[in-house]
């Protein structure tokens, strides 16, 4: 029972992990939290089942349009709601533009696609029990996500440039980066990243519509517990909460575990409203 | 010159304070409900029935609109609530635990366990960031209705349990839709007396203007708290009407789709009024209908109105109804004070107590700030603050005015001492403060942005300013009469009425003037007043704030115009480098060695 704990709590924590580095990646380069970080997972979910099942593309062929097809919905979500409404960031208007996108993209899934739970193809079609490869695979995923992430920030001249952006935007400006192109590309990869999300998480969550909102949530939890920004911080977020929600589904049973969830979420932030990793806050006067 | 200040010398006759329109406003909302109470005389069972659920929903809306709309609070899962209230009206009237009541005792009930319940929901505000409060609020619907799922001895589960039945003369479609738009009228009305007290020129300040609430005395968590509970208990009434409307309720009927049309009726609507979401709510409570086949993407529908209205017209419906503020305004104003009216204004004599910042020492990170600043602004004195771009000096200000808490030191006023790092305690003891860059509340009028100045003068209470009592009626027009003198006095009396967004930067400022003598300030701090004024308007200025020492209060001018400075104030500190480098009378300061050497220059 403890290694099936251990399984699932690693697998959905991989998941929540990435959709937690999603809502980073966008936060970097536009300081905007993104409703759309849950569709995107979701949506990895439903563009593998899409491809693979229904149209019956090759997995890797399928895993590839996946990934791009997300990476355009996240390069979508940066023209329609986040560029439009930077000007204003003070107002806060990119909440309600990113929950309208969120909700649009919810909506049509629900009607195009379905509003039940659709299978997900199996990929390599390794292990079985714990090791099954629905249990090792969102974390296999997620590594190679951090792995390539920190290769990207740390070796890239345009990894470095979205840390600069991320730094201090007016003066990676006036450096001269190409401010604007650099936040579309860190939306695509934020996208893909989302997408890799869902697509990894897929035999584990299926393609199921009523996942974005799911993750938008669970995705966050890590993300405000470690700190805006923070990767190390979602990471680490992302497998205790996915531990402590599957422990916690033994414990006490499915819906009062996401009750449980809930809590500790707005306890840990009422006492540490920057997360337990974040920085303080700026100077307000 | 000559005529302008001939004008401020003369004690112009003092107009009589304008009335606030109530009538113009109240009368586009009498006429929907007119209308709405018309209608099982003209339409069938199913229009009645529609209706109905505008009104139950527009009780709900009505309320939240003073949380979303008013003071800015994003609390996207207000359908948890309209949940919480349906369950508990109907196990109480089913007598599911206790025994069982009548449907209008249960009713109330749910509206004090939605009062509770919409603190609980709430309460994360106090702490958290817009967006974390969203995510919040969203996570607290899904936990309602899974709650509601699981616990199938009370709730029945997934298989539901039946609404409460109202009893005559309510229990016909005509009888409980016109029950439910007698309570949303109620509510509306309450909502429309709050938005016009003190209370909700608070919480839009709290929305646009947090810091500069806080200098006017303004406690966000008291006044959010007390919103909470308002919009608790309207939205578990509102889901007790529900209940009754659906007359079967199971989770599902509680779907987030409800809470998307809450918070969007208010968004489409516009901010900070009130007709707009109303008409928000009936369009998006009707839209569906006028339209069958779209009814599966009225989510979609309403989201793509969403996005439309953020991107393309930021003020919703009212902005679009204000056509008050299209007329352009006169493009070659000139803003003449009339210090002479300060009198009407100030008290007489002010305690003559001084503040005494002592030792001040702040650091932030490796840099020392203030190291070790002593200073005394004396009642009736103008003290100037000099000294070159990051000397200190508006750090100093922040300390007095209890923006940052000092690592060392103190300041006192008189024989007490100020309590260290909390801004809100200021304005009740007479010390006023405007700010470097305006801090104004762009979608309010000049007129409502000055009389924020005034919030903790008011002694009548929140149910007081809800059902606009005698004492509250009193107090409103005094504050407006006060609001309007203050702004005679800075010579923007012109511009009362219209938005404040649509002012030039320098009647900002002296917005801010007007705000902070609404205290009848026995302080008054000023920083870089003058930033931005043409040499006209600055002399006016420092004519105002001569004045305004002459009447006793004491006078903090942070300022980077030495010829302000020295021909203003009574006694003038030079910071440099955190540390006071010379102090005295302006005479000795212009040609203090140092000083000149360190700032003036020459």
């Amino acid at each position: 029972m403890l290694a099936s704990i251990i399984a699932a709590g690693l697998a959905v924590g991989a998941v929540y992990a990435l959709i937690g580095v999603t809502y980073n990646v966008m936060f970097a380069t536009s300081r905007v939290m993104s409703f759309t970080a849950g569709q995107l997972g979701m949506l990895g979910g439903v563009f593998g089942s899409l491809f693979a099942l229904r149209l019956g593309v090759p997995l890797l062929p399928a895993f590839v349009l996946s990934l791009a097809a997300c990476a355009i919905v996240g390069i979508v979500t940066e023209f329609v709601a986040v560029r439009p409404v930077l000007k204003s960031l003070e107002q806060h208007l990119y909440v309600l533009s990113t929950l309208a996108l969120a909700l649009m993209i919810q909506q049509v899934t629900a009607i195009e696609w379905s509003t039940e739970p659709q299978p997900f193809p199996r990929v390599f079609g390794i292990g079985s029990g714990v090791f099954d490869e629905k249990f090792w695979l969102p974390v296999a995923a997620c590594a190679a996500a951090i792995v390539a992430l920190e290769l990207l920030y740390r070796r890239t001249l345009v990894g470095r440039a979205f840390l600069a952006i991320a730094e201090d935007n007016f003066a990676a400006r006036a450096l001269g980066l190409p401010e604007r192109n650099l936040r579309v590309a860190s939306y695509a990869l934020a996208g893909a990243i989302g997408g890799l999300a869902g697509f990894a998480g897929g035999e584990l969550l299926l393609a199921f519509v009523a996942n974005g909102a799911l993750l938008n949530f669970y995705g966050f939890v890590p993300v405000a517990l470690g700190g805006l920004g923070n990767n190390r911080g979602a990471v680490v977020g992302g497998f205790a909460l996915g531990l402590f929600q599957q422990a916690a589904n033994f414990l006490v049973g499915g819906i009062f575990s996401s009750v449980a969830v809930f809590v500790l979420f707005i306890v840990v932030l009422l006492a540490a409203p920057q997360g337990l990793f974040g920085a303080p806050a700026t100077r307000r006067v | 010159m000559e005529a302008a200040s001939g004008l401020a010398e003369t004690a112009a006759p003092e107009r009589p304070a304008p009335r606030a329109d109530v009538w113009g406003q109240l009368a586009p909302l009498l006429l929907v409900f007119a209308a709405a109470a018309l209608v099982p005389f003209v339409g069938n069972d199913y229009w009645v029935l529609i209706a109905t659920r505008a009104a139950i929903y527009w009780l709900l809306v009505a309320a939240l609109n003073l949380m979303v709309g008013f003071a800015g609070q994003l609390a996207i899962g207000y359908v948890a609530l309209l949940a919480l209230g349906a369950y508990t009206t109907s196990i109480l009237a089913a007598g599911n635990v206790l025994p069982p009541v009548p449907a209008l005792v249960a009713l109330i009930a749910a509206g004090v366990v939605g009062a509770a319940f919409g603190v609980v929901v709430g309460l994360p505000a106090l702490r958290l960031r817009t967006f974390y409060f969203a995510i919040s609020t969203l996570g607290f619907a899904t936990i309602v209705t899974q709650i509601a799922l699981a616990w199938q001895s009370v709730t029945g589960g997934g298989i539901g349990l039946p609404g409460p039945e109202l009893p005559a003369p309510f229990d016909t479609a005509a009888g409980f839709f016109w029950f439910c738009l007698g309570a949303s009228a109620l509510c509306t009305w309450m909502t429309f007396n709050l938005a016009h007290s003190r209370f909700g020129r608070a919480l839009i300040a709290i929305r646009d203007a947090d810091v500069a609430a806080e200098a006017t005395g303004i406690s966000k968590p008291r006044l959010l708290v007390t919103v909470f509970l308002f919009c608790g208990a309207a939205a578990a009434i509102a889901g007790g009407l529900f209940a009754t409307l659906q007359t079967y309720i199971t989770p599902d009927a509680f779907s987030f789709d409800l809470s998307v049309l809450f918070f969007i009726a208010i968004l489409i609507g516009g901010r900070g009024s009130i007709l707009g979401p109303m008409l928000g709510t009936i369009i998006l409570t009707l839209l569906p209908e006028f339209a069958a086949p779209l009814a599966a993407w009225s989510t979609f529908l309403y989201a793509g109105l969403l996005l439309a209205i953020v991107l393309g017209m930021p003020g919703g419906i009212a902005a679009a109804l204000d056509f008050k503020n299209r007329r352009p305004l006169e493009s070659n104003r000139a803003i003449v004070p009339r210090p002479a009216l300060l009198a009407g204004i100030l008290p007489e004599a002010s305690a003559p107590r001084p503040i005494r910042a002592e030792g001040v020492v702040l650091a932030f990170g490796g840099v020392r700030a203030l190291d070790g600043v002593t200073l005394e602004v004396r009642p009736g004195q103008v003290h100037g603050l000099i000294g070159p771009n990051g000397s200190g000096k508006t750090t100093l200000l922040n300390v007095v005015s209890g923006y940052y808490r000092p690592q060392e030191g103190r300041v006192r006023l008189g024989d007490g001492e100020l309590e260290p790092g909390d801004p809100r305690t200021r304005a009740s003891r007479g010390i006023a403060r405007t700010f470097q860059m305006p801090r104004i509340v762009g979608e309010a009028s000049v007129i409502e942005n000055v009389m924020i100045g005034g919030t903790v003068q008011g002694r009548a209470s929140f149910p007081e300013a809800m059902l606009s009592l005698p004492r509250q009626r009193r107090e409103e027009q005094d504050f407006r009469t006060a609001a309007s003198r203050a702004l005679q006095a800075v010579g923007l009396e012109a511009l009362a009425n219209v938005r404040a967004d649509r002012l030039q930067h320098s009647e900002l400022r002296f917005i801010e003037i007007a705000r902070a003598l609404m205290l009848r300030p026995a302080f008054l701090l000023l920083d870089e007043p003058a930033a931005g004024l043409s040499t006209e308007e600055i002399k006016r200025l420092s004519e105002l704030i001569r004045q305004v020492s002459r009447r006793g209060a004491g006078v903090l001018l942070v300022e980077h115009h030495a010829d302000l400075i020295f021909d203003v104030c009574d006694h003038v500190t030079v910071l440099n480098l955190g540390r006071v480098l010379a102090e005295g009378t302006p005479a000795e300061i212009r040609v203090h060695k140092e000083v000149v050497s360190a700032y003036l220059g020459g």
